[in-house]
């Protein structure tokens, strides 16, 4: 068919097609140009570290770049029993050269997130391995610590050989490949990711529906108040916007710590005893509280616009033609808003989930989220690859979230204003 | 059959809604069944405030509206069986025109056999079967105003109300829906409240028109009568087009009255016009003023011609008649009329019945 169609041209015989191609290239150029700042931008700041951060989570050269020799002879063991003579020799090679370049600190701190008991060995082996003869080392080493003469640790060594590694990402599930090269479960009283993973989901699912309950007849009123009062009442929504975070972190921690005005209030009031005031701060009530007053105007506000667009005289034509004012609402006004609640709650949802200062600050011990955790490992143990790990894995989940919801309603439906 | 004449009834309905203001004075109206009744008036006049006061969006500040003899005040809208067309017709943009329909047989617990079939009935009355799947925003702004005459109709109310429903169309559109309406409301005897402030359409839809101006009902007349014999210069002035002349009165008698102006005299028929000294706004409608006409008529001026403008069917000539320079003839577009040329000057007559001594402005 498309052999028949003939081709068009323009008056000067130039087909329509090329002719408008080149019309149309200066302006393509000129957009190019405009966003290309924004697009510079967003590569350097978004999309390459979101790379780095891939890389670095599964990245593990560290260790098979230190010991090369260790892992080349390593090959041939099946690390049934203890390695033969030529590891043991490579092994205390890289080794050597390791201490004269002042660098095997890195390796033992690698080693020992391997297996515990490393750091204190390989710190033996280094005084010791200056009096080292030649020939028979597996002896020599063995004799260093009892440890060096046990096989976990060489397969353990072995098991970094690598260069690329997922363990980060099973750690994070509470998870490690033991010794045989089986996925397995941390012992129960070390499981804390997981621990923290539901609850990070858990206070955002909440926050979520918290924030909905609250933003829904706020965004109502502000839609269909006069001019004057919605005015005022779009200020006090908007007015912890303005505020810094951590200064309305900061009063929440003011109002709800024990001694604080909202249990002075109660105690006046009689609600609770003096003794037995109610500790509403550093658990999981004071996350709750915080947050969702933090992110509430993020609800209210793709809310609002919807509902700003919803003539009122729908409603009374729900009324009018029969409808008592809750089915109008229900079945009129409710699904109309839905993608203004699509909106607010992937909104709050997702950043809820990557919540950090408030939980961190008024969330204690069982307040906090998996974020916090994150920011531990980037901070505190400075093992990157890790947070780098759990970050990505918070990342997949929000897109997840965010791929379920388009199946259900549709993207498009989002309307942010 | 007999047929309620106060099927709807305004007594003495007051409406303020800041306490200050009266949007709505004194509104004494009764509405028999079956008629197509148009509130007419300029923006502001109260005739919207009217018509949501009976639908129950708003309560009266005083007084009381009775449905067929019944109180209602106090009757929430969605009790009241009234069936709506609103402005911008308020389609449920989520609901396909079926949905749209069954919506009011739906919260009427009507079985879905009964649904199926009155939706078609309703359908089928706008000429739009076939369309039941269809989401308002697929239809022309025409298809939508059917559906929502429709479902304002599929439910059986006993009254209708039409809130400038044909505000939205363009011109040709709205004349053909005015007839499409005009003949729904004929073939199924309901009860029409409509409001608009457009005359044409008041003219050619109603049984009966209320001028409203200023929160008060000006006339109450079938259209012709409110055309041919307005009762006040408003009414006058609002339907349809008036020559004026500002004036006082300098003799009655006879059910005749001559009118002093500035320049000249003319005779009128007096209307609002009690005693001599009396002043008055004469009106006469453009057509009724005549050039060289055949039969003998009491006012006969000389005016001259200051601009002509074609309109196709007819052509307006603004003259100089008595010192009122806005004068406006509307001549038929026939042979006839070969004088009319700019500063020509022109006999002009007029019967004194068509000059009516309404009030002052």
């Amino acid at each position: 068919m498309s052999s028949e169609t003939k081709q068009i041209l323009t008056t000067d015989g130039i087909p329509l097609e090329v002719s408008l191609k080149k019309a149309e290239k200066k302006n393509k150029i000129k957009a190019f140009l405009l966003v290309a700042p924004l697009l510079l931008f967003l590569i350097i700041t978004y999309i390459f570290p979101i790379g780095e951060m891939l890389f670095r989570s599964v990245d593990d050269r560290m260790v098979t770049n230190m010991l090369p020799k260790t892992f080349k002879a390593m090959e041939k063991w099946d690390g049934k029993e203890l390695p033969p003579e030529e590891v043991f020799e490579a092994f205390y090679l890289d080794y050597k050269f390791l201490v004269e370049e002042k660098t095997f600190g890195k390796l033992a701190t690698q080693l020992n997130y391997e297996k515990n008991g490393f750091k204190s060995i390989l710190k033996k082996l280094q005084r010791k391995m200056k009096k080292f003869e030649q020939g028979n080392y597996k002896e020599q080493i063995m004799n260093v610590h009892k440890r060096w003469a046990n096989v976990e640790y060489w397969r353990a060594i072995k098991r970094r050989a690598p260069d690329i590694t997922y363990s980060k990402y099973l750690k994070a599930m509470d998870m490690y490949e033991n010794e045989d090269g089986k996925i397995s479960q941390v012992s129960e009283d070390r499981r804390v990711h997981r621990i923290l993973w539901l609850r990070t989901l858990e206070i955002a699912f909440f926050v979520t529906i918290l924030c909905f309950l609250m933003a829904y007849p706020i965004a109502h009123l502000l839609a269909t108040l006069p001019m004057k009062y919605s005015n005022l009442l779009m200020i006090c929504v908007l007015l912890p916007f303005w505020t810094s975070l951590l200064v309305r972190t900061a009063s929440w921690m003011i109002l709800l710590q024990q001694q604080g005005i909202v249990n002075d209030f109660f105690v006046w009031i009689g609600l609770v005893g003096e003794e037995n005031r109610p500790e509403m701060m550093y658990n999981k009530t004071g996350t709750y509280v915080a947050m969702t007053q933090i992110l509430l105007p993020f609800m209210v506000l793709p809310l609002y616009s919807v509902m700003k667009t919803i003539s009122p005289s729908l409603m009374r034509a729900g009324k009018s033609l029969g409808g008592t004012p809750f089915v109008a609402f229900w079945k009129v006004y409710f699904p109309l808003t839905i993608p203004g609640i699509g909106a607010g709650c992937l909104l709050v949802f997702i950043l809820a989930i990557g919540y950090y200062i408030t939980p961190a600050l008024v969330g204690g011990a069982s307040g906090t989220l998996i974020s916090n955790q994150i920011a531990f490992h980037m901070k505190s143990t400075l093992d990157w690859s890790f947070a780098s790990a759990m970050g990505l894995m918070l990342l997949t989940g929000v897109l997840v979230i965010y791929w379920i919801y388009n199946k259900l309603v549709g993207v498009d439906n989002i309307k942010l204003g | 059959m007999s047929k309620n004449s106060e099927f709807v009834k305004f007594d003495k309905v007051d409406k303020s809604y800041d306490g200050k203001v009266l949007v709505v004075k004194d509104l004494n109206l009764d509405i028999s069944e079956g008629e197509f009744i148009t509130m007419l008036g300029p923006s502001g006049s109260g005739k919207t405030t009217c018509l949501m006061m009976l639908a129950g969006f708003e309560t009266p500040t005083n007084g009381e509206i009775y449905l067929d003899s019944n109180p209602i005040s106090n009757i929430p809208p969605h009790k009241r069986g009234i069936g709506m067309v609103f402005q911008n017709y308020a389609l449920f943009p989520h609901m396909t025109v079926y949905e749209n329909l069954a919506f009011p047989l739906k919260v009427r617990k009507v079985s879905k056999v009964e649904i199926d079939k009155k939706v078609d009935k309703a359908l089928s009355m706008v000429s739009l079967t076939g369309f039941e799947n269809r989401m308002p925003g697929q239809l022309s702004g025409g298809q939508q105003q059917r559906v929502a005459v429709a479902r304002a109709l599929v439910f059986d109310p006993a009254v209708v109300l039409m809130d400038e429903p044909l505000g939205a169309l363009d011109k040709n559109l709205r004349e053909s829906m005015q007839y499409e309406i005009k003949h729904i409301h004929e073939s199924i005897g309901v009860t029409v409240v409509y409001v608009t402030h457009d005359q044409g359409e008041a003219l050619t839809m109603s049984n009966r028109i209320a001028v409203f101006n200023d929160g008060k009902v000006q006339q109450l007349s079938s259209p012709d009568k409110l055309y041919e014999e307005p009762v006040n210069s408003f009414v006058a002035e609002f339907i349809g087009e008036n020559n004026t002349f500002q004036g006082e009165v300098s003799d009655i008698s006879n059910g005749k009255c001559k009118v002093k102006l500035k320049e000249g005299e003319i005779v009128a028929n007096p209307i609002n016009v009690k005693s001599k000294g009396d002043k008055t706004t004469v009106s006469i409608r453009p057509e009724r003023a005549l050039i060289n006409p055949s039969q003998k008529m009491d006012n006969n001026y000389k005016g001259k011609i200051e601009e002509v403008i074609y309109h196709g069917d007819h052509t307006r000539v603004r003259l100089n008649v008595l010192g009122n320079s806005e004068f406006i003839l509307k001549v038929p577009n026939s042979s006839q009329n070969i004088d009319i040329k700019l500063g020509n000057t022109i006999n002009i007559s007029w019967n004194s019945t068509d000059a009516r001594a309404l009030d002052p402005k």
